[in-house]
């Protein structure tokens, strides 16, 4: 009997170790799982991305000639047609006139663009033989990374071996606005759109949060208004970012008749978005500091407020500001509410104030994604990295402050 | 022009500050007695109210500002001005001037306080105003039980009823992926892991909350929904190439760290003894944590849930890159589905006629979505106080 019931026993231990080690497993299971997601997901977009930073050029010895030329006309002469001839030029066996076109069409627009420039710069080359550049197009120029096959494959390899072809790091990504070209395309536009954006936001966000706390935190008598204002900043930190889009759209451009658009509204609605965030934040900093400041600046016949101003917020400052970062660091990467009021429309010109007209980083990925182009796939995945390489950077400051600045009491 | 205005403000109010500092000071030396206040705190009076004056004058000139673009900073600045002096005539041994900065700065907390009542209001009214308009040209029993979803049609018919069951579906699908993955990760951060590997999973977990949902619906849209569709294809089940499934996968993935970041607080939030007494009694780690921990913080874990499942309603960006336009009515994850934030924004993204049925449609999709979120967030919120356990 005994040795049956502890046979038994046995047998139970072991299943229960054995569920033990299953249940284990399964936390590791998902951690792993959420580990690979993440890792695949960086992996997918930094294959993909990485070669846009770069672009293909090709060179070629062009006679700049007076005649075509005109000294006085520089700007107006047709310099993309002198590219289009001197690279003809070079080709003789090519006949048909197709492939003719398609010869052409492996140099950018930029080209003509680049040589013109480069005879603004020195008039005293016109008559002279110059080595030009030559910005490949987005199709010649995946071919030449591999990306792509194309069944101008024959042309494309004649062309590589008579005019040596290159990478080099790609420049206009980060100085071009918008272009329908996507060898031209930057994103200088939409992150100085984002800056402008995300600055209003910060602007507008940062004090009225803060002061939002401060009154909750430390002057507000528990009453029903109160409770009110509380209940109401948690809803808030919970409606869907779209639905402040939607407030925007019918408040801001409707209603108040601001322009569609642009970074002051989009800033403001980010404002908005980010508030309850900022003010629950700040709360928690201001709540960790210890009464005894408080009390103690009172004791010694300071005001409520100056005891507050003077003594609790310097202390609460670097708590405030790490969640004010990661605070913004969500509205850098907001896209949805900004889709609503008009900051989605393809904008080439690179915005100089907050009232232009502009997009911002997500909202110019969003766009990009969606365009048939392959060459613009690639583009939107390094508009990605740069994007989170941005938010990485903000975490990072927000983590330096609050391991440099926590204080336990 | 507001800028300008607010610029020269700015300097009028530093230069009030400044002056009146210098009268007080004046008056100080000059005085044999002592001032009610300090020459600093006269000056931040006269800054205060500077300023206060300024906006005052801002707003007072925004009708006039597109005939006479000079007007707002010119009236601003005079306000500022006149305000200024008037405050610094006052300044008398007697003139309590901290009492009166410290009056004006307790009503900017309190207006800073009731932005956020304001925010709501401002939602509330405008999905409220915009929806009226839209219920006026579409009767609301077509539009909350009827079947058929396409604005755009002629004629065009305004049925919710498969964005809401696309919707749910997709957000069933997030959910089913993202409770275990996030309440498993808890528990075994919370339980087993050893220190390191805490130190190493929560920047993990943290940098996926923090990823921008545009680059997950880009994610979803290129990589995963063709991943799906051929390996869908190649057991020989028919995907569509905007499955609900890629979408639902994808942001079950963004909510994992949402849910695994509340439980890990709710599960550390069960006191040691409950364990030890479990330990005690013979039991194992994952009978204690089944048996004695998850029950404890099984309300928690319910609103973490609800929390996830309003945010899951509520996401935009993966849905409209991953997820198609059309409202099909039906539960099989490998179709395509609409959801309601794709149509709010396709149909506001672009021409907007705001006497059109079309574009109002939004609104009232917008106010629904309000609605849904707002009594999730009740609800999970009120689950947390009603079942919260006192223990100690």
């Amino acid at each position: 009997m005994i040795e049956l019931s502890a046979k038994g026993s046995n047998g139970l231990l072991a299943k229960r170790y054995a569920s033990e080690t299953r249940f284990r497993a399964y936390g590791a299971i998902a951690l792993a799982l959420t580990t690979i997601f993440l890792g695949f997901l960086l992996y997918d977009i930094i294959s993909k991305g990485w070669p846009a930073f770069f672009e293909s050029h090709s060179s070629i010895e062009i006679k700049i000639d007076p005649e075509k030329v005109g000294a006085s006309d520089i700007a107006n002469s047709d310099f993309a047609a002198i590219i289009k001839q001197s690279v003809r030029e070079q080709f003789p066996d090519i006949q048909s006139r197709e492939d003719k076109k398609t010869l052409a069409s492996f140099i950018s627009q930029a080209a003509g663009d680049d040589l013109r420039n480069m005879v603004l710069a020195k008039p005293e080359l016109i008559g002279q033989t110059v080595k030009a550049d030559l910005l490949l197009s987005a199709e010649a120029d995946l071919y030449y990374k591999g990306l792509i096959d194309t069944d101008d494959k024959p042309l494309l390899d004649k062309f590589k071996a008579k005019l040596p072809v290159s990478q080099s790091i790609s420049w206009r990504f980060w100085t071009n606005g918008d272009s329908r070209e996507p060898e031209l395309a930057g994103l200088l536009g939409a992150i100085k759109g984002s800056l402008f954006t995300v600055g209003i936001a910060i602007l507008i966000g940062l004090p009225l949060g803060v002061f939002a706390a401060i009154y909750l935190e430390q002057f507000a008598r528990r009453n029903r208004w109160t409770d009110l204002i509380e209940v109401n900043i948690n809803n808030l930190a919970a409606v869907p970012s779209i639905i402040f889009g939607l407030l925007g759209l019918a408040m801001f451009l409707n209603f108040f008749g601001l322009p569609r658009s642009a970074p002051v509204v989009g800033g403001l609605v980010l404002a908005l978005l980010v508030l309850p965030t900022i003010i629950i934040a700040s709360r928690a900093a201001l709540r960790a500091v210890p009464p005894s400041i408080k009390e103690a600046a009172l004791g010694v016949g300071a005001s409520q407020q100056q005891a507050v101003f003077h003594h609790v917020l310097p202390l609460a400052l670097p708590g405030i500001l790490t969640g004010t970062i990661l605070a913004l660091a969500r509205a850098f990467g907001e896209t949805a509410p900004l889709l609503m009021i008009g900051m989605v429309a393809f904008i080439a010109d690179v915005p100089q104030s907050p009232t232009d007209a502009a997009t911002v980083l997500p909202v110019q990925i969003f766009l990009w994604s969606d365009l048939p182009e392959l060459a613009f796939k690639s583009k939107t995945a390094a508009a990605i990295i740069i994007l989170i390489g941005i938010l990485m950077l903000a975490n990072a400051l927000a983590i330096y402050l609050r391991r440099k600045f926590e204080r336990r009491w | 022009m507001i800028l300008w205005s607010l610029l020269i403000i700015l300097v009028a109010a530093v230069g009030a500050f400044l002056f009146a500092k210098s009268q007080a000071t004046t008056l100080q030396t000059n005085n044999t007695g002592r001032l009610a206040s300090l020459p600093g705190q006269h000056g931040l009076l006269a800054a205060a109210v500077a300023i206060l004056a300024g906006l005052a004058g801002i707003v007072v000139s925004i009708p006039f500002s597109a005939s006479f673009a000079w007007m707002m900073p010119a009236l601003s600045v005079a306000a500022a001005t006149i305000a200024a002096f008037f405050t610094i005539s006052r300044i008398t041994p007697n003139w309590h001037a901290r009492n009166k900065f410290e009056a004006i700065v307790m009503g900017v907390l309190i207006a800073s306080s009731i932005v956020a009542i304001l925010t709501t209001v401002g939602i509330f009214a405008s999905v409220v105003f915009e929806s009226v308009a839209f219920f006026r040209q579409v009767n609301i029993f077509e539009f909350l039980f009827t079947t058929q979803w396409s604005p755009t049609g002629t004629p065009p018919s305004f049925g919710f009823i498969p964005l809401l069951t696309g919707t749910l579906l997709i957000t069933f699908i997030a959910i089913a992926v993202a409770t275990p993955l996030g309440l498993f990760s808890a528990i075994y951060l919370a339980e087993y892991a050893s220190p390191t590997l805490r130190r190493w999973m929560k920047p993990v977990l943290e940098m996926l909350a923090g990823i921008p949902t545009v680059v997950l619906g880009f994610f979803a849209a290129l990589t995963v929904a063709p991943l799906i569709k051929h390996s869908g294809n190649a057991i020989g089940l028919n995907v569509a190439s905007e499955s609900a499934l890629a979408a639902g996968l994808v942001m079950g993935m963004m909510i994992v760290p949402l849910i695994s970041s509340l439980s890990d607080d709710i599960i550390n939030a069960v006191p040691q003894s409950l364990r030890d007494g479990s330990y005690a009694m013979g039991a194992t780690k994952s009978e204690t944590v089944k048996r004695v921990v998850l029950p404890a913080a099984l309300p928690g874990i319910m609103s973490a849930v609800m929390l996830a499942i309003s945010r899951a309603i509520g996401e935009t960006m993966i849905v409209v890159m991953a997820a198609g336009l059309a409202a099909n009515l039906t539960f099989n994850p490998l179709a395509a589905v609409s959801t309601i934030t794709v149509q709010i924004a396709t149909l506001l993204v672009g021409d907007q006629e705001f006497d059109s049925a079309k574009t109002l449609s939004a609104f009232a999709l917008g106010i629904v979505l309000f609605f849904i979120t707002l009594a999730l967030n009740y609800i999970a919120l009120r689950v947390v106080q009603r079942y919260r356990q006192a223990y100690d």
